[in-house]
């Protein structure tokens, strides 16, 4: 069982894209292993500060480092008590579906079932051919890859034939889920409706990116995804559940944070040399400025979506040092999360519900009564006979050589 | 009396400006043969030197600000369109390509559209038929088949005496009308309802195929 927690109506976290950027206040450029190591110290201080989730992101090219976010998740699950681990976001494109169910349900169980993870088709053209995969067909590879990722978390033994990876016959994918639940997943999405269809499908979480664009191309993608949880029977669509990313950078004074991020703005990425900082954050969710203000933004954010169940800030890009991404969780943590707890706590509806959690969804599952603990049934050399290779416990009574539940 | 909107989109640098000239000539007449047939015509004009700076913006960020949003929805969704450049280095300028490249790849397809550009001089004149016209090919626009290429020297006494500019026009602009009067009035399909991406009454078991057994 998981030794998190109770039950909590909003997480509230950091997401990290991985990248090296070269910090243009000083000229100086990371390394892989410093930029890892201060990743890893960036997301254990989350802990720290009482945060709830680190997530993240993948990619395969430099100027990035997190080609393995499952190694990383692990390092980071066995250096932290609390921490929910995630990625923002697995590629669920260009991975082998088979892996990704047997690296993250590895990951539940060596967390203790503090992981979940979200799914995303990535940004980088060429990872697809990299991966043997051909860009045209992103979102048929998104849907297909992961009907086989669902099936391979909740039946033991599988019959696959898809038109992308090669079949599985009476392929079980190890190790089994924690306490016999799935990984609960987050569909991440820029703009792609068919995506919060996905979501809405199988009852699963939807991420907003809520970063890049305006918020009008977000409100329309979670409206769809309330109703079409709604439409396939998951519950109302207040019932849906929302996570929302955003971005701050914040100083005591408002002045101090604008001349503080300013270089860093101007120079980033996927921004810089475009938009002024002034023009980017009136259009988007980006917030420069008191804790006061990223409150206020933040608080705000039900209005324009509803109720929703987390909230990742990205803080630590665009070349900015340690020190000051530490700085930030410090402000995050004591001023800006405790009061948005309480804000985003105050009337809300006794039907939205709270975030997932491992802990819940088993609760959910099984009540008060015993997990499912799979057993590897004995002398089985094969799981190509019987229903199952595994006998579960507590084991029925006279069970043997992978006897199941349902036989018994 | 059936109404239309037709959305005008002018690259030219300078104001005032010769392509918007032309720009205007071309709207205007397109009224005027659209009401010969009893078709009411709206017209709106984008001059992209306003939304230099904002198209720019859209090309490094991936949204379109406010101002240039409004703006491309009233491209994407009129009845037809007139796009009107100047000549530069043998072929459209860059700010209308730019223009161009944060429209959707599908958000022309099947609009007529009525090409006009302009030049120091008519030995460009061609550029409409080996630049422009393969852009709109491209993107499946309906391009009427008479492009109207205006040179300096067709403002002033010097110009073309065999088909001079208004003439040019006039056959441009009628047969625009006559595309607009064909097609159906503009219905821009909402990529949020679910009929558009799954397919009318269809599920998301359709998209699994077989892997949901529908």
């Amino acid at each position: 069982m998981s030794e998190q927690s109770g039950a909590q109506a909003m997480q509230f976290g950091i997401m990290s894209v991985s990248d090296i950027t070269r910090d243009p206040t000083t000229g100086v450029t990371p390394s892989e292993q410093e930029r890892i190591k201060a990743t890893l110290a960036i997301a254990t201080h989350a802990e720290e500060v009482g945060l709830d989730v680190f997530a993240i992101g993948e990619h395969h090219n430099p100027p990035f480092w997190s080609s393995s976010p499952s190694t990383f998740l692990a390092a980071l699950a066995a250096r932290t008590e609390r921490l929910i681990v995630s990625t923002s976001t697995t590629l669920i494109t260009t991975n082998d579906p088979v892996r990704i169910a047997e690296e993250y349900a590895m990951l539940q169980h060596v967390s203790d079932g503090r992981m979940d993870l979200m799914l995303g088709r990535g940004n980088t053209g060429p990872v697809y051919p990299w991966f043997g995969q051909d860009i045209r067909q992103g979102l048929p590879l998104a849907i297909e890859n992961y009907a086989l990722l669902h099936k391979l978390w909740r039946e033991d033994v599988v019959d696959w034939e898809g038109k992308f990876r090669t079949p599985l016959q009476g392929f079980t994918s190890t190790p089994r889920p924690l306490d016999g639940i799935a990984p609960f997943v987050w569909h991440g999405s820029i703009r792609t409706p068919e995506i919060a269809e996905q979501a809405a499908y199988y009852g699963d979480g939807f991420f907003a990116n809520n970063i890049f664009w305006p918020k009008e191309h977000y409100q329309r993608l979670i409206e769809l995804y309330r109703q079409r949880y709604a439409h396939y029977g998951h519950g109302t669509p207040e019932q849906a559940i929302v996570g929302l990313g955003g971005q701050v950078f914040m100083a005591a004074k408002s002045q101090d944070a604008v001349n503080s991020f300013r270089p860093y703005f101007d120079n980033a990425p996927v921004y810089g040399h475009g938009p002024s900082m002034e023009d980017f954050t009136e259009m988007t969710p980006l917030t420069v400025g008191s804790p006061q203000q990223v409150i206020d933004r933040y608080a705000a954010m039900r209005e324009h979506y509803g109720d929703y169940q987390r909230q990742l800030f990205l803080i630590d890009h665009a070349g900015l040092p340690l020190k000051t991404v530490l700085e930030q969780l410090d402000i995050l943590g004591s001023e800006v999360v405790p009061v948005l707890r309480r804000e985003l706590a105050k009337d809300r509806p006794a039907a939205v519900p709270d975030a997932p959690t491992h802990a819940a969804r088993v609760a959910a599952e099984f009540g008060d009564g015993p997990t499912r603990q799979a057993r590897p049934g004995a002398n089985r050399g094969d799981n190509l006979t019987g229903d199952s290779p595994y006998q579960d416990t507590p084991a029925p009574a006279g069970a043997a050589f992978g006897l199941s539940r349902k036989e018994a | 009396m059936t109404t239309r909107r037709i959305a005008v989109v002018s690259a030219g640098l300078s104001n005032p400006s010769s392509t918007r000239m032309l720009a205007d000539r071309l709207a205007a007449e397109t009224v005027k043969a659209l009401a010969a047939r009893d078709i009411e015509a709206s017209v709106d004009v984008i001059e992209l030197r306003d939304y230099a700076h904002d198209i720019t913006n859209n090309l490094l960020t991936g949204f379109a600000p406010p101002a240039l949003e409004t703006a491309i929805n009233t491209v994407v969704s009129a009845d037809a369109l007139i796009a009107v450049t100047p000549i530069f280095s043998t072929s459209y300028s860059g700010l209308f390509k730019s223009f161009i490249d944060v429209l959707d790849p599908d958000a022309l397809t099947g609009k007529p559209v009525l090409i006009g550009a302009n030049a120091g001089t008519a030995r460009h004149s061609l550029a409409i038929d080996y630049a422009i016209r393969p852009l709109f090919a491209y993107l499946h626009a309906e391009a009427v088949s008479t492009g109207v290429f205006a040179a300096s020297s067709d403002w002033g006494g010097a110009g073309d005496d065999v088909a001079p500019l208004a003439r040019r026009v006039e056959k441009g602009a009628k047969e625009l009308a006559e595309a607009i009067a064909r097609q159906d009035s503009t219905a821009v399909a909402d990529p949020y309802d679910p009929a558009t991406y799954l397919g009318e009454g269809r599920s998301f078991g359709h998209m699994l195929g077989g892997l949901a057994g529908e």
